[in-house]
């Protein structure tokens, strides 16, 4: 028996049954698009979450400030100021800590020419952009000596400078921010939403001594709405809250078991939570999918049970002119398997043609990887062997004698 | 121990001893019957004998056959196919001795639907290893040899049923085996037909010295063969070899 003649012959039975082997193929051609679609929505999920979480920066902390009570009242956190400028140098000396940021912010008018726009505007210290990993779009960042003489300079986040300038460059303009001159310095790069949606790149960002002085104003002077924290490396992340922590308390004198004043959070931690959470999707999907394979599998036994009753006599001749057992279980399960085979690589086109249909209609980020489109192919033929095993064997098991006189 | 003394000098090809063969079937309230088809049947056929069994439905003629042809296996009884022991062989060696020792003409025709009289008549090389620009070459050489070579393509239902049973032929023909066995070859043709069939068996048997085991139901076929063998009720009730007399009282 010659393995080449027995394809031959799996070929031609499927060719027969043109729609039969056509129905057939459709369950696994419906199941392996599936999974690819469903792997690379859910890989395309976890990549974009991966990207936000790089933009954000790695080991960050946020140090907001607490919640007071007066009277039975409780306000809600940063109610009181209570996070100071100094408190933010004072962190910055921390062993496990390589920099801070206070940031104090407001919304403004910007002018340029005839144009205006309204946004937030970030009043920091130049370690601002090294620790929110910002990369500069054009120019560069204001300075320390900008920082101790509160100068009049802006950096400009991508959407605010394409509003206010268009195609024009910013750098060495100058705009009004509330009617007080400003000469543009920087340009961001464009960073995209934040963790939680909001749009990072509507923004201006001047010296926070500017901010104070000049432009917010400050009814407690010194205090900030938040810090940022970057701890020196992410296996010290707890090490490092315990010292923000009890610094923290010290500087604002906080004894023993009186509540802290301030809030630490662990941003590293929270993108964990969303990589995990875009992780169970992942697989949540995936496993759906699967189903739909299992069903096209279930689909397959089901045909070939039914073809190998009705080529019963078909088998008998075979044998009866010299096929032996293993020959007819080859042909049999080559047939499943041939399903499988091309039901999974017009599947597998049919998944990406989706997936990129997906990405233009909903605007979604899709990753393919050939990994995912081998394992959708592998699981595929994995079922045609699983399913087409029972019908083949049941074949292979027929005695000839009475499957020649099967009518 | 043989019955049969023939002037052929050659030696046996089928030797059988007390063959039985009963099935089991479970009746509806489970019961097992045993339902015995064939008693103590002994046999030898020797190499180029031209062999026709005859009896009515149900005398076990069918069920012979199939045990002749290794399609079906023997309760109980020994048989010897070219002094090869059937009971000591596997599954892989009966499908290899069917596929090269032995050829089948049905009554059915039973050839593979949808596919060239061609590819029928190849069909068992494939089994037998041989590549297929090979096989189709010998196939249609065959084809010609029966006078169907330009029905090589055809597929069995645009065929005869004469041309049928040729094609089926050709196929029982191209592994070269030493044995046809013909169950009811003529069963479905009309009698011209069947005339012609007969005449290419009784030519393949004389010329090319095929052993041909028949089972008919027809004296007028039967009389192509030289050896006539009568089944009734599963005993062999006579056996007439027209190349020698022999005593049937002793077979009863």
């Amino acid at each position: 028996m010659n393995l080449f003649s027995i394809i031959g012959e799996a070929l031609r039975a499927l060719r027969q049954n043109r729609l039969r082997t056509g129905l057939t193929m459709l369950g696994m051609i419906i199941g392996v698009a599936a999974v690819v679609l469903m792997l690379s929505i859910g890989q395309g999920a976890q990549t974009k979450i991966n990207q936000t979480i790089a933009a954000m920066g790695s080991n960050l902390f946020i140090v907001v400030p607490g919640a007071t009570s007066s009277g039975g009242f409780s306000f809600g956190s940063g109610s009181i100021r209570t996070l100071t400028i100094n408190d933010a140098h004072a962190v910055a000396e921390l062993p496990s800590i390589s920099a801070t940021a206070p940031v104090t912010t407001g919304t403004v008018q910007l002018n340029y020419a005839a144009k205006n726009w309204s946004t937030i505007i970030t009043g920091t210290t130049p370690d601002y952009f090294e620790v929110g990993s910002w990369k500069m779009e054009s120019g560069t960042t204001f300075t320390e000596s900008d920082l101790r003489s509160a100068a009049r300079v802006v950096v400009l986040g991508s959407i605010t400078a394409k509003n206010l300038f268009n195609d024009e460059d910013p750098v060495g303009k100058t705009i009004r921010i509330t009617n007080r001159p400003f000469l543009v310095v920087g340009v961001l790069m464009a960073k995209g939403q934040s963790l939680t949606g909001r749009d990072q790149d509507d923004n201006v960002f001047i010296p926070i001594t500017t901010s104070e002085r000049q432009i917010t104003g400050n009814q407690f002077p010194g205090s900030i709405r938040y810090m940022l924290v970057q701890g020196k490396s992410a296996d010290e992340m707890d090490i490092a809250e315990i010292e923000i922590t009890q610094l923290l308390r010290q500087r604002h004198r906080i004894s023993g078991t009186k509540e802290n004043d301030f809030t630490v959070r662990n941003l590293t931690a929270i993108a964990d939570v969303a990589t995990g959470a875009a992780k169970i999707m992942s697989m949540v999907l995936g496993a759906i999918a699967s189903v739909s394979l299992l069903v096209g599998g279930i689909g397959i036994m089901n045909i070939m049970l039914v073809s190998v009753t009705e080529r019963t006599r078909e088998i008998g001749i075979r044998m009866a002119i010299g096929a032996n057992q293993r020959a007819i279980l080859t042909q049999f399960l080559l047939e499943a398997m041939m399903i499988c085979i091309m039901g999974g690589l017009i599947g597998v086109v049919l998944g990406i043609g989706g997936a990129w249909l997906v990405s233009q209609v909903a605007d979604m980020l899709i990753v393919i990887t050939l990994g995912m489109i081998g394992l959708a192919f592998l699981f595929a033929s994995a079922v045609g062997i699983f399913f087409g095993f029972y019908p083949a064997k049941k074949a292979a098991s027929l005695k000839p004698v009475d499957a020649l006189r099967y009518e | 121990m043989p019955l049969i003394q023939t002037n052929h000098s050659t030696s046996p090809l089928i030797r059988i001893e007390n063959l039985c063969k009963s099935y089991s079937l479970e009746d509806a309230n489970g019961k097992i019957i045993t339902n015995q088809v064939l008693f103590d049947i002994n046999l030898t056929i020797n190499q180029g004998e031209f062999v026709a069994i005859m009896g009515h439905s149900g005398s076990g003629k069918s069920t012979l056959m199939n045990i002749l042809g290794y399609l079906d296996t023997p309760t109980s009884g020994s048989y010897w196919l070219s002094e090869k022991n059937v009971a000591a062989l596997s599954g892989d060696e009966l499908a290899r001795i069917r596929n090269r020792n032995i050829g089948f003409v049905f009554q059915g025709f039973n050839l593979l639907k949808r596919m060239t009289a061609l590819d029928n008549v190849a069909a068992p090389l494939l089994y037998a290893g041989i590549n297929r620009s090979n096989s189709r070459k010998q196939a249609l050489e065959l084809l010609r040899r029966t006078g169907l070579e330009n029905f090589a393509m055809h597929q069995p239902n645009q065929l005869s049923g004469g041309q049928q049973q040729r094609v089926a032929i050709s196929r029982a023909l191209i592994n070269q085996p030493p044995l046809i066995l013909a169950d009811e070859p003529t069963g479905n043709l009309d009698s011209q037909t069947s005339r012609e069939i007969m005449s290419l068996f009784e030519q393949l048997n004389r010329d090319q010295g095929i052993t041909i085991v028949l089972v008919t139901h027809e004296d007028d076929i039967a009389t192509y063969a030289r050896r006539l063998i009568r089944l009734k009720d599963g005993h062999i009730i006579y056996d007439k070899n027209d190349d020698v007399e022999t005593t049937l009282d002793e077979l009863v």
